[in-house]
């Protein structure tokens, strides 16, 4: 079992089997389309997890890459008849270079002034998109031409259940190898002490900047995904508001868990939908229960139960 | 540590517990009508009016026997005014209720966020928001109720025929609705013999717009200013405008038809003009207006029941209900199609809104009548003919 969980192939590959046995047990498309919304957030919250969890920078400013990837495949087919796979991959490209640039200068920061600067990024891109009326069709949002691959059209929640369960799986199979790489190392060690990782000769300016960009893309595709699943974009998706729910998923699910990315997105996407019951109370309720998971749940609902389990063993 | 157990049990059960009532089994033999709508959030000011409204009138035709025998059952979602769970909200309603037509969607964006589900689905969907956007092109099953921005320029525009007025300067707001009427307007100018000869913008939290209103007094043969914008931007530009002392007209939008625009700019909103809908001057509306029972009768049943004063965006709410009502009474069953087919043969229905007239090509049937023209006099409107 130790020996089982230890592999780093176990990860994702639980994750794999768990896109598959859902299908089987979903009663309808609305429980298709809230489980690859899951999906959409865990692929981008694995990615934010790898920048917080590993490398231990935060950003509030992630829902900017979100948005930008969600526009980019509404813009560039509209605007110049690109096919929406090549959009998505030109928007976690461009992404990539945007974070590179931005990420430089930014890096610098610590603490609360890097906090602050990617904020301030966040915020600048969901201006951006809400002002740029003619190319983004401001607050209002713009629709998002359906997605074909060689004549078959994909729509359908079930259709995008797999399409986002496959994302998310690969996701996670790259950021496990990533962490299991000496670049993850690398990260981890500066992680704990800046000061110990640069005595032990790594690079911290470049990791840091290797990471914020890796992170990025993963945030860019899965509002790609997101887009394309709803055919239809506002720019909330790069609202400053996506950003900190972004941020509280990592925290929630566990800061430098894979699985806890997962497990993390999958309590915020459901609860809302869980909740809608107590009508007035919801956000109460809500509130009450993220409280109650951070009290016994310290660091984050993944790590503190493996904690638990692995303790009682031992 | 099994004190620790013992939480997470408890925990545990209690998250169990809310999944249990998610999935409580509903009632049969009523019909299912389902809404999102923005009812908290930045778009609260439209949902929370709208909510009120289908609330307390669905419980009004229940007690009054229902529809075709049946009861009503209202699914109602509150979507935030965020599009994506606006989307998650039309699958669930489509999906898991079972709602046989949605009367919803606070905002545009949320809109249009929900029409690919309910067109896929063929449920009728009546929308609560703005755009012109959501009605043209015609989508087979997506309605809606209230007035667009267009209609509201050539309003305008028809007043200043009457009077007269073909060379005017505009300032609009740069939200999303100041934006939007912008835009309109200047497509429709054209076919009102409008030339617009000054064109200025103001950003949504500008205090001062002396500068653009000075501009526009010195564009030679200016014979009417107007100020299409949402919020306190209007009443800034009403208290300038006469700071500066220009003395032609001034024209604002609807978007400010409400009582806090004549508290805001005092006595600067003298001689203001403005198009609006009747449910503002309900009590000054000639006895012989059709639409005087109605909206009286709406303005005083939602201020009793809640308190508040009444607003245009439930007066949407009840005329989406209401046709919707009519429409199943009409096609007799509960089949999504035939009440698709019903609503569009709507004729003659008089809501809060004004008089709805639907088509195969019009799935919106408010014409130019929908709106009145309003001066402000004495510090409360007047209706202009």
């Amino acid at each position: 079992m130790r020996k089982l969980m230890s592999n780093r192939l176990a990860v994702p590959a639980f994750l794999a089997l768990l896109v598959v046995g859902l299908a089987f047990v979903m009663p309808s498309n609305f429980y298709f389309r809230v489980a690859a919304l899951v999906w959409i957030s865990a692929l981008a919250v694995i990615g934010l997890n790898l920048l917080m969890g590993f490398a231990g920078q935060v950003s509030l400013g992630h829902a900017g890459f979100f948005g930008l990837g969600a526009y980019s495949v509404a813009i560039l087919p509209a605007q110049f008849g690109l096919h929406p796979v090549i959009a998505l991959i030109a928007g976690g490209a461009g992404c990539a270079l945007l974070a590179f640039v931005v990420g430089r200068p930014i890096l610098r920061l610590k603490g609360h002034y890097l906090a602050v600067a990617t904020l301030g990024f966040g915020i600048l891109v969901s201006m951006v998109i809400s002002n740029e009326a003619w190319l983004t069709g401001g607050p209002d949002g713009m629709p998002v031409p359906r997605l074909a691959l060689f004549g078959w059209r994909a729509r359908g929640a079930d259709t995008w259940y797999w399409i986002t369960g496959g994302l998310m799986v690969i996701g996670a199979l790259l950021a496990v190898n990533l962490v299991a790489s000496p670049t993850g190392r690398a990260l981890r060690a500066l992680h704990d002490s800046e000061v110990a990782a640069r005595v032990v000769g790594v690079d911290v300016g470049c990791y840091k900047l290797i990471v914020f960009v890796i992170s990025a893309v993963y945030a860019s595709v899965a509002g790609s995904a997101l887009a394309l699943v709803n055919g239809f974009i506002t720019p909330d998706a790069a609202g400053f508001l996506h950003s900190i729910q972004l941020v509280t998923m990592v925290v929630l699910g566990g800061m430098g868990s894979i699985l806890g990315s997962v497990v993390g997105a999958a309590v915020l996407v459901v609860l809302p939908q869980a909740l809608t019951v107590f009508h007035d109370y919801e956000h109460l309720m809500l509130g009450f229960m993220m409280m109650a998971f951070m009290i016994l749940l310290r660091s984050g609902i993944v790590p503190s139960l493996s904690m638990l389990i692995g303790g009682r063993r031992a | 540590m099994a004190r620790f157990w013992n939480k997470i049990g408890r925990v545990a059960v209690t998250s169990v517990a809310v999944l249990a009532l998610g999935a409580a089994a509903h009632a049969a033999d009523t019909i299912k009508i389902g809404s999102s709508l923005s009812m908290t959030g930045p778009a609260s000011f439209l949902g929370d009016p709208e909510g009120k409204t289908l609330e307390m009138y669905v419980e009004d035709i229940n007690a009054n026997g229902g529809v075709n025998g049946k009861q009503l059952e209202l699914v109602i979602y509150d979507d935030a005014a965020d599009a994506n769970s606006a989307r998650t909200f039309a699958t669930r309603l489509v999906e898991d209720d079972g709602v046989i037509a949605v009367v919803g969607g606070s905002t545009t964006g949320a809109t249009m966020a929900m029409v690919p589900v309910f067109e896929d689905a063929g449920i009728p969907f009546i929308s609560l928001a703005g755009a012109v956007v959501i009605i043209d092109p015609v989508k087979e099953f997506v309605f809606k109720t209230p007035h667009t921005d267009r209609m509201a320029c050539e309003k305008i525009f028809e007043d200043m025929q009457k009077n007269g007025i073909s060379k005017i300067g505009m300032i609009s707001g740069t939200g999303g609705f100041g934006k939007s009427m912008r835009g309109q307007c200047m497509d429709v100018a054209g076919n009102y013999g409008i030339e617009i000869l000054a064109d200025e913008t103001y950003g949504p939290k500008d205090a001062d717009m002396t500068p653009q209103l000075t501009k526009i007094k010195g564009t030679d043969g200016i014979q009417a200013v107007v100020n299409p914008g949402f919020g306190q931007g209007p009443a800034i530009v009403t208290r300038n405008y006469r700071q500066l002392g220009i003395d032609v007209p001034l024209y604002q939008s609807h978007g400010v038809a409400s009582k806090s625009f004549i508290d805001l700019a005092g006595e600067a909103a003298e001689g203001v003009r403005l198009p609006a809908a009747a449910l503002l001057v309900a009590d000054k509306l000639p006895d012989d207006d059709p639409q005087k029972p109605v909206v009286t009768g709406y303005k005083t049943k939602y201020e009793e029941t809640t308190g508040e004063p009444v607003s245009t965006f439930g007066g949407h709410a009840y005329d989406g209900l209401m046709i919707l009502v009519e429409a199943m009474k009409r096609a007799g069953s509960e089949d999504p199609a035939a009440i698709r087919d019903e609503i569009e043969k709507t004729q003659g229905f008089i809501g809060t809104g004004g008089t709805v007239n639907m088509s195969a090509e019009d799935h919106l049937g408010l014409d130019l009548s929908a709106f009145k023209m309003l001066e402000i006099k004495d510090g409360d409107w007047t209706i202009v003919n």
